[in-house]
């Protein structure tokens, strides 16, 4: 039986990555998926407390997540098409037209 | 050394070569390919927690059809490997090592906050199964389940709407 703490501190090192790799990167697309690793690592907390706790509820959450997640995508990368057609490129550093 | 340990430590240790990954590769279909590999592990993971069913959806979902359709934009967008742009000596000596030691003492103080908090002897007797699942989600949580499915519609409907041509009047 692997203990709890194990998963938890698993879940903390992805998500602390996904940060990292969220505020450092410059490509729009690595830092959605950067989001992408963070949802990860929440669901991988909600099952090791799912089991902990014995409750099947935060299996119930992981799929909405799954769901929400999926959603998020489809919407965000319709999004990024879109800031890439109307300023030509992926950069963030270049889409600072709100900037004075 | 039991064998459950091992085979986590194995998969820990491809989902955080996959997170490293993601953030050292240039090209961002490099970091596609790693983050599908933290999402195996991640079901790998579940799996040997005894989340059967969220182990298959997210594979089916997440790494089939999500990371998918990521593949499927860089593709679309042709986007190139990251420029050489030289990032300031803050970012790259001070930021990188900074996040890193924050997601280091986080962990910590996660790991040592949560020793204790094993299965109990009653809730490790709990055999989840599929069928105890979706009697939970259809019967308890029907209403947030109808909810994503108009979040998906809502979802769909966005999605369509942005990335159509604008001059289609």
């Amino acid at each position: 039986m692997v203990p709890t703490s194990y998963f938890l501190v698993l879940s903390a090192i992805l998500f602390g990555l996904g940060v990292v790799a969220f505020i450092f990167k410059r490509n729009i697309l690595t830092i959605f998926m950067s989001i992408e690793l963070m949802l990860n690592a929440v669901n991988l907390a909600f099952i090791t407390f799912s089991r902990a706790l014995g409750q099947l509820q935060g299996q119930v959450f992981v799929f909405f997540v799954i769901v929400v997640a999926a959603a998020e995508a489809a919407v965000g990368l319709a999004i990024i098409i879109l800031i890439n057609r109307n300023r030509g490129t992926l950069n963030v550093e270049r889409v600072d037209s709100l900037k004075d | 050394m039991t064998p459950q340990i091992a085979v986590f430590i194995v998969l820990a240790a491809v989902a955080v070569a996959g997170a490293v990954s993601l953030i050292l590769q240039r090209h961002p279909i490099h970091s596609a390919l790693s983050l599908i590999v933290v999402m195996v592990a991640l079901a790998g993971l579940y799996l040997l927690q005894g989340a059967d069913f969220v182990a298959a959806v997210q594979i089916i979902v997440y790494g089939g059809a999500i990371m998918v359709l990521f593949i499927f934009v860089i593709m679309l967008l042709n986007a190139g490997e990251e420029e050489r742009t030289n990032s300031s000596f803050m970012a790259r000596y001070v930021g990188v090592p900074l996040g890193i030691v924050f997601t280091g003492e986080v962990a910590y103080w996660i790991g040592r906050a949560t020793l204790h908090l094993n299965p109990t002897a009653a809730a490790s007797a709990v055999t989840t199964s599929t069928r105890d699942l979706s009697t939970l989600l259809f019967r308890q949580y029907m209403f947030p389940f109808e909810l994503t499915s108009f979040l998906i519609l809502i979802a769909l409907l966005g999605a369509l709407v942005l990335a159509r041509r604008g001059d289609s009047d």
